[in-house]
């Protein structure tokens, strides 16, 4: 059914995906897909990272760390964005069509006003991308 | 998973750069939390102190007005005067130590790492530096400057070309014209760009390669240690989110001027606080626009636009005026320039005090109080370059599209105003009555198609300010958000409002002089911030492996 699951991740907070963490390994174990974590960061200097290498980096133990917890292939795709704040949605669209995902996990907030303005992630990617988008409510 | 997330924040020394070694971590004083439905996360204590700081001037600057225009008005020139010397001599100390750099060893440093690679390209890059650092001043003082220090500052005592009765003394012609472009060209050229790149170099080492947050604290390191995460670094941070916030608001409260005369003389559009309201308002919502575009989006292609705009404009000037005398000038202006340097920026035992005193220490001050806002942008999108190719290219290229700027309008504008003393429009708003906001728009009218000119220098006056307005606010945000630059996209907006409605506030209530007199002033503690700047400079370079 599926072969290849992107799930975008924040590393900063890893302790509020642990449920869309736990639906992508399910499914990727029901498949047999490959999981790639993907993270955008900056190259400035940001909490999680001092430059753009250190975060791969870390993106990398992070998916070792999930894939062996879980028995599964997982990988890191690390992003680097001029403006990490506002390049997020397009940077995930093209991630989406370069790692040929058919299957997008991603946690998202409960919609609000403001989604009226600046739709959530995961809306904007359910709208700009040919593959199957699991939206997770934190 | 648990493991990744522990290891946050702890340096991991990678052999290219030399990271400092800090327990803190990016964020960790910041608040974050949900204003309703919109998100933020700024720094606590910068961002309330810098808003509320800001608030409680403007309250002031309206409540009393004379008060506070007679205070910031007289703190301006008494610093210019007093300590001219001081600017004077900084300055070049900086353009000293820029040039030392491009030949010392250190050259070889890049910012953010052995590997890393350029983020922008020259193109790119060019119009970003520009676009923030100077434009709008290109567009003001193009004219007015050389034609001015031609026929009335008298820069080293060079006399006038015009006699008391405004009657042409031949013999002063040729000097005063070279004088008066030279001495424009020392006040664009190698100077300003020094200074901005001082800034910029001191953000992007101490960001790129050690690790530190982005944000003007950082490049204090070395003198307070980790003294600079606590009151030490808000102070410096809110000085700079002040400067900048101000810089920004009173210039684009004189932009909506310089635009509505514009619009005045061109369309007859009347001259009232309304259409400049209105102005500011358009001004403030493509930048707006502009920045929920984000870095590439908006900024760097708004920046792009001007700049081709601005090319167009100078090449129709240079092609359609007399093309010839012009390249003369620039040649003539340049060879002043490089002769005149040492006289010019000598600080000490000089006559010439209404040049020096009130254009080229003001000038000096200036620069200085916009560097943080200049430098920490140029920082923002200048990783990946050599320290050599990075002050190479901050210092030399931007300095040389100055000089030919210069050269070409002013260049035109000192042959009107030779050519044809009596009837030229440029004499009648310059020499004769000090008109600023209309001396482009007068030279403009000497030359063919000036109803299609004057509006593309409009057009450009209103997107300069877009350009420094967006990235203004790009700056701002990431200094109160501690140095992150993912922070909440409404922040920015928050920012960006923020300062159109000072302008707006300002602009009705009177008191954008009182206050633009006071961002001036901070440029002389923010000297000795940048002097500081230099040391940490050189001690953050001696650690970096080459």
């Amino acid at each position: 059914m599926f072969k290849e699951i992107m799930v975008p991740v924040d590393l900063r907070h890893v302790a509020n995906l642990t449920k869309t963490l736990t639906v992508a390994a399910d499914l990727a174990q029901k498949y047999g897909a490959r999981i790639t974590y993907v993270g955008v960061t900056g190259s400035e200097p940001s909490a999680v990272a001092h430059n753009p290498e250190e975060y791969s980096e870390k993106l990398a133990q992070f998916a070792a760390s999930e894939a062996a917890k879980n028995g599964l292939s997982a990988r890191g795709h690390t992003i680097v964005a001029h403006d990490p704040a506002v390049d997020l949605n397009h940077k995930l669209a093209d991630a989406v069509k370069e790692l040929h995902a058919d299957l997008v996990i991603m946690a998202t907030h409960l919609p609000n006003v403001a989604d009226f303005i600046w739709a959530s992630h995961g809306g904007h990617l359910a709208a700009h991308s040919k593959a199957s988008v699991f939206l997770v409510r934190g | 998973m648990a493991e990744a997330d522990e290891s946050q924040g702890i340096p991991a020394p990678e052999g290219d750069t030399q990271l400092i070694d800090t327990e803190y971590e990016i964020g960790q004083d910041n608040f974050e939390g949900s204003l309703g439905p919109i998100g933020f996360d700024v720094h606590n204590p910068v961002f309330m102190v810098s808003a509320l700081a800001v608030m409680a001037f403007v309250f002031y600057a309206l409540a009393l007005p004379t008060q506070a225009s007679e205070i910031f008005g007289a703190l301006r020139p008494w610093l210019t005067s007093t300590f001219d010397w001081f600017f004077l001599s900084s300055a070049d100390f900086f353009v000293l130590f820029c040039l030392f750099l491009i030949v010392s060893p250190w050259g070889k440093v890049r910012l953010g790492g052995k590997d890393a690679t350029a983020d922008y390209s020259y193109i790119g890059w060019f119009a970003m530096l520009f676009a923030a650092g100077m434009g709008i001043g290109l567009m003001f003082f193009g004219v007015l400057e050389p034609v001015y220090h031609m026929a009335i500052s008298s820069p080293l005592g060079t006399p006038s070309p015009f006699d008391a009765d405004g009657n042409l003394i031949p013999a002063n012609v040729d000097r005063a014209k070279a004088m008066g472009l030279a001495a424009t060209i020392y006040h664009w050229g190698l100077h300003p760009w020094a200074i901005y790149a001082v800034v910029a170099l001191a953000l992007g080492l101490f960001s790129y390669n050690k690790g530190l947050p982005l944000t003007i604290r950082s490049a204090f390191y070395p003198i307070f240690g980790e003294r600079i995460w606590g009151w030490t670094g808000h102070v410096i941070d809110i000085l700079a989110v002040f400067a900048t916030l101000f810089g920004l608001a009173t210039s684009l409260g004189f932009g909506a001027q310089q635009a509505n005369a514009g619009l005045n003389h061109v369309f007859g559009i009347p001259i009232d606080i309304t259409v400049q309201v209105i102005l500011i308002t358009i001004i403030t919502g493509i930048a707006l626009f502009s920045v929920l575009r984000g870095l590439d989006g908006g900024v760097k292609l708004l920046s792009e636009i001007n700049m081709g705009l601005a090319a167009l404009l100078l090449l129709f000037v240079l092609f359609v005026g007399p093309t010839l005398l012009i390249m003369a000038d620039f040649g003539q202006g340049l060879l002043t320039y490089a002769k005149e340097i040492i006289p010019l920026s000598n600080p000490f035992g000089r006559t010439d005090d209404s040049y020096r005193d009130g254009w080229t220490a003001f000038y000096w001050a200036w620069w200085i109080s916009w560097s943080p806002f200049v430098g920490m942008f140029i920082a923002r999108v200048s990783r990946g370059r050599t320290v050599r190719e990075f002050i190479t290219c901050v210092l030399i290229i931007p300095s040389l599209v100055c000089v030919l700027w210069m050269a070409v309008f002013g260049g035109v504008a000192i042959d009107q105003v030779l050519s044809d003393p009596a009837t030229s429009a440029v004499k009648a708003q310059v020499i004769d009555s000090y008109n600023p906001p209309l001396s482009l728009f007068a030279m403009l009218e000497g030359l063919p198609l000036s109803s299609i000119t004057s509006v593309i220098a409009i057009v450009l006056v209103i997107v300069f300010f877009v350009t420094s307005s967006d990235s203004g606010s790009l700056v701002i945000d990431t200094i109160t958000a501690g140095g992150k630059v993912d922070a909440p996209v409404p922040q920015r907006v928050f920012w960006a409002t923020f300062e159109g409605a000072v302008a707006i506030v300002l602009l009705v209530g009177g008191g954008l002089s009182a206050l633009q007199a006071m961002v001036i002033s901070t440029g002389l503690p923010f000297t000795l911030v940048l002097l500081v700047m230099c040391w940490a400079i050189i001690k953050g370079l001696r650690a970096e492996p080459r």
